[in-house]
């Protein structure tokens, strides 16, 4: 019985997409049958992250509109043989996503692998709530920022209140992620700190993924930046974040920047 | 990151441009019409269930998108009508 986990931010560009597929990458990585979903009906972009925007048939609509099996929409990874994507139509608006539609994809997915991410669309809209309507967890990431924290904070509040768990009485599991973090700034007091953050939302921390040029080289080539370069900093701390997310206990340790010759020569730059 | 990394890397950026403009320029030739990969799986499915009794699992439809040829392939598992007699 899979967990399902909703990837989510509100504000949009913090690196939700880049995060499911880091994350699912990882986990299936670690030997777990994965399952990822991009809800962002009409924009979507998850395929492109994920290198499989060329093999597309079907879609997550067409699966609910009973167009497709969802065997013949799910996307295989070429790469990991446990990995899949399901993803987001291009053409159809994002009404075209019905709540017993979207209740019955992941009912299916829950019988047939370990873990379902769901990548959120930006926003706070239908979309968005669908796709943490069914989560046990949630992935909240964030920038360390102050629109960005704002936004998470509001997004939690949605968390508490319109899912199915909150509805019933329970709650969903809620792990900040915070990407973009540069240890540079971060020490010179330009940005936020992690606790900072931590404190003003008031929720357990999964991991922090530092600033990386190998996160972009990842997405311009089409691979989660976990297996396009396994020994890269951020893919290392998605690496951590994945078995943090299977509950296993590993430390947190602060992105250190690593600077080259260089850059040691060239002093650094003041920002 | 050392200085031989960079040598020994592969550019990305040119990659990321190839892919888009493979990917872009046929979302906009597609993009105020019916999806043509859609129509065909369409058609074909009718075709084939004018004529054999397939189920919808039975079929697996693969796509890959080059630059200049794509490639659509339809899996069909035809159930096998004498060893069905046979039982």
């Amino acid at each position: 019985m899979a967990k399902v986990v909703v990837v989510t931010s509100g504000k949009g560009g913090v690196g939700k997409t880049t995060s499911t597929a880091a994350l699912g990458a990882a986990l299936a990585q670690s030997g777990k049958r994965v399952a990822l979903i991009d809800f962002d009906v009409g924009l979507r972009n998850l395929d492109l992250v994920m290198g499989a925007e060329r093999r597309v048939v079907f879609d997550l609509v067409n699966v609910t509109q009973g167009v497709a099996k969802l065997s013949q929409a799910l996307i295989r990874d070429k790469r990991l043989e446990s990995l899949f994507l399901l993803p987001a139509s291009q053409t159809r608006d994002k009404d075209a996503l019905t709540e017993e539609g979207v209740a019955s994809v992941i009912a299916r997915l829950r019988e047939k692998f370990d873990y379902v991410l769901c990548d959120s669309p930006a926003g706070i809209e239908r979309g968005a709530q669908l796709a943490m309507r069914f989560a046990d967890e949630a992935v909240i990431v964030t920038n360390p920022e102050v629109s960005s924290v704002r936004d998470s904070d509001r997004i939690i509040g949605l968390l508490d209140s319109k899912t199915l768990k909150a509805e019933q009485g329970e709650s969903v599991t809620k792990h900040i992620l915070v990407t973009r973090y540069d240890a540079a700034r971060a020490s010179r007091g330009e940005m936020l700190s992690i606790d900072d953050v931590l404190e003003i939302l008031s929720t357990p921390l999964l991991g922090i993924i530092p600033e990386s040029q190998g996160v972009l080289r990842a997405s311009n080539v089409g691979s989660p930046v976990t297996l396009n370069e396994p020994t890269n900093a951020a893919a290392r701390a998605y690496v951590d974040a994945a078995r943090r997310l299977q509950g296993e206990d590993v430390p947190v340790v602060l992105p250190v920047e690593k600077r080259g010759l260089l850059n040691r020569l060239l002093g650094r730059r003041v920002a | 990151m050392s200085l031989f990394d960079l040598f020994k890397r592969r550019r990305s950026a040119p990659v990321a441009r190839e892919r888009l403009q493979v990917l872009l320029a046929y979302e906009r030739k597609n993009r105020n019409q019916p999806d043509l990969v859609a129509v065909l799986r369409e058609e074909i499915m009718a075709v084939i269930a004018k004529h054999v009794q397939v189920s919808q699992e039975d079929v697996r439809i693969t796509m890959d998108r080059g630059d200049t040829t794509s490639t659509l392939e339809i899996d069909i598992h035809i159930p096998n009508a004498s060893g069905a007699a046979a039982l």
